[in-house]
């Protein structure tokens, strides 16, 4: 089963925007040696299964993603799509007993290799949480240098690469007059686009973000949904939302996750505007016009 | 009110009364004896040691915390004289926060790295088993660990304490005049320390292992490495705790009598010198005299455990002021 790739082949004729239809094809040859192009493959998930113990929670995911895309993982709770993100910058192995089988390829290399480095995997493939969570101890502009000093990289001007994480996560108007005051004394919609920055700070490849909106207001939620928007065309983004709506509006390609009681699997990928006009799986069709879920 | 014409008028507020259910009247009543029985009992021994050392702090006035000679005269009919005899414990008092100070300081390195050797490190059978020595230790009786320092520590304190004399003489507190290594605050230092590393390994141990999952796994997302989200974390998170739990421990430290006076020689002259066989501990000084003193130099003695008791409040008091102005931040 691989899902990705027969769909793949329809997304290049379908693609919404025609400027991009070209690109998308030549990425369709690039396929073959990811990474290689401007829109290459940023991600690959091969056949990817996780555990929790003895608990089968997601079986068989394969999946695609493109540079410069932003691809929505939909569907109900518990039906494994943070899990398979988790899987894909290994923070899925922090959980006690949990376990995985399969192959994730950056730029075709297997992060699951032995004898990889993880910390330098996490650096290229970026997380934002749920929940906002900048460090309650740093100042703003600390929060957003973070991951330097974490992974102990050097950059040649702070304040450069500061102004800049914030100017792309839309947060610098906003905060640039008070860089020194603490995280936790900005709303949790800034808190969110601060988190985000700093995931930047250490130029990941790939973003994740899991269901990043999920905590915060419709303005909040707008705001960051710009973002998104913005980011898209430097870099990877995988984005789990409970908000259709929201799938829709950023999102370049969409997966429906379902589990009938059962791991969770991949029942559809294809261009976000196939998935919720004309998606070719009767249950995603259930799903997205709002019959279960 | 009904006579105001004003269109708007404000109600008197209300009083919000609520009737407790008998149940909840009987469950208050016990929690609230249990609460304050605490506070009674430490109030009842403080008055005690008032009333009873009052005499003694009055013909002493200020010298009994400023002076350092403890003199018992007696006239001839066998009665203490009062105004004759000299009670004086400020070398006690030196004493005492000298090997409490020391304990602290050799203790919380230690305790930190082990409670985060635990939390973060230690494969979980391990855990389980340090965890359980660890807490077995804190309920261990003073006196076995004032003869382990006595037998096993001393014989071989002399090297080390001729070490640190070689290389940190230049640190007045280092320094020696009379080279007598053995039963010197030093020993009674490290005992003391080894007695409070329990109470501060747990208390660390608790706290590093609240440290909020979202803030782990952003470090870890960031490509921090273990040690590097521990410091970013957990390190912030945790220290207003490991503080309190050093807290504790100087408590502990500052109150312990039976191996401080086993280890330590007692003597009634301030002596910052650690590395001198000199020293002493209001507790132990209490302990050492009480067999044989009369009942004016009872007295005495329950004025410096009055003492004892206001310097360990004090402390702990000012401790509370820096963990409460630094603390809140990591939270």
């Amino acid at each position: 089963m691989n899902n990705s790739n027969q769909d793949g082949n329809d997304d290049m004729e379908t693609k919404a925007t025609p400027s991009s239809l070209s690109d998308v094809a030549n990425a369709n040859k690039a396929r073959k040696q990811p990474g290689s192009g401007a829109l290459g493959v940023g991600l690959e998930a091969r056949s990817i299964h996780a555990w929790f113990g003895d608990k089968l929670v997601i079986r068989d995911i394969s999946l695609d993603f493109w540079s410069g895309t932003v691809t929505a993982l939909i569907g109900p709770s518990g039906c494994g799509k943070s899990t398979f993100i988790r899987t894909l910058n290994r923070m899925h192995e922090f959980i006690p007993g949990a376990a995985m089988a399969g192959e994730v390829l950056l730029n075709g290399q297997d992060i699951y290799e032995q004898g990889t480095d993880v910390t330098k995997i996490r650096l290229k493939v970026g997380m934002v949480f749920q929940k906002p969570n900048p460090f309650p101890s740093m100042t703003i502009a600390d929060n957003v240098l973070a991951g330097l000093k974490l992974a102990q990289l050097k950059t040649q001007n702070k304040d450069d690469l500061l102004e800049e994480c914030l100017e792309r996560a839309g947060l610098w108007n906003e905060v640039k007059d008070r860089l020194s005051a603490y995280g936790g004394s900005l709303s949790g919609g800034q808190q969110q686009r601060l988190c985000i920055a700093r995931s930047l700070a250490v130029r990941p490849e790939v973003l994740l973000m899991d269901e990043p909106c999920s905590a915060l207001d419709p303005g909040s939620t707008l705001k960051i949904e710009e973002t998104i928007q913005h980011l898209s065309s430097t870099m990877t983004i995988i984005i789990v939302t409970h908000n259709m709506q929201q799938a829709a509006r950023v999102s370049d390609y969409t997966g429906f996750f379902l589990s009938d009681g059962g791991p969770g699997e991949l029942v559809e990928v294809g261009p976000t505007s196939e998935i919720f006009s004309r998606p070719k799986d009767i249950r995603t069709e259930n799903y997205v016009t709002g019959r279960f879920g | 009110m009904s006579e105001d014409k004003s269109p708007i008028t404000t109600p008197g507020k209300r009083e919000l009364t609520n009737k407790p259910r008998f149940s909840d009247k009987v469950f208050r009543g016990v929690a609230t004896a249990g609460g304050l029985s605490s506070l009674v009992i430490l109030g009842l021994i403080l008055i005690f040691l008032g009333y009873q050392g009052f005499q003694v702090l009055r013909s002493e006035g200020f010298g009994f915390i400023t002076g350092s000679n403890w003199q018992v005269i007696q006239d001839n009919a066998g009665n203490t004289d009062l105004s004759a005899s000299s009670f004086g414990i400020a070398a006690m008092l030196v004493g005492t926060l000298l090997c409490a100070a020391l304990a602290v300081s050799i203790a919380v390195p230690i305790s930190v790295l082990c409670a985060l050797y635990l939390t973060f490190y230690a494969p979980q059978f391990l855990k389980k088993i340090m965890v359980a020595i660890i807490d077995l230790m804190a309920a261990f009786p003073s006196i076995l660990f004032g003869m382990w320092g006595f037998f096993v520590l001393m014989p071989h304190v002399e090297y080390w304490a001729k070490l640190i004399h070689k290389y940190f003489s230049w640190i007045p507190l280092f320094k020696m005049e009379i080279s007598v290594f053995t039963r010197s605050p030093f020993v009674a230092g490290v005992v003391l320390a080894i007695m409070i590393i329990p109470i501060i390994t747990s208390v660390s141990r608790e706290i590093f292992s609240q440290t909020p999952l979202d803030r782990v796994q952003a470090a870890y997302a960031l490509g921090a490495t273990r040690w590097s989200m521990i410091r970013a974390v957990v390190i912030p998170y945790g220290k207003s705790g490991v503080v309190g739990g050093a807290m504790l421990g100087l408590g502990r430290a500052m109150g312990e009598t039976v191996a401080v006076y086993t280890v330590l020689n007692l003597v009634y002259q301030i002596n910052w010198h650690v590395l001198i066989g000199a020293g002493g501990n209001v507790a132990s000084m209490i302990l050492l005299k009480f067999g044989e003193a009369g009942p004016t130099e009872t007295r005495a003695l329950m004025a410096a455990g009055l003492v004892l008791f206001l310097l360990t409040l004090l402390v702990n008091s000012i401790a509370n002021t820096i963990v409460s102005r630094t603390g809140g931040k990591g939270r």
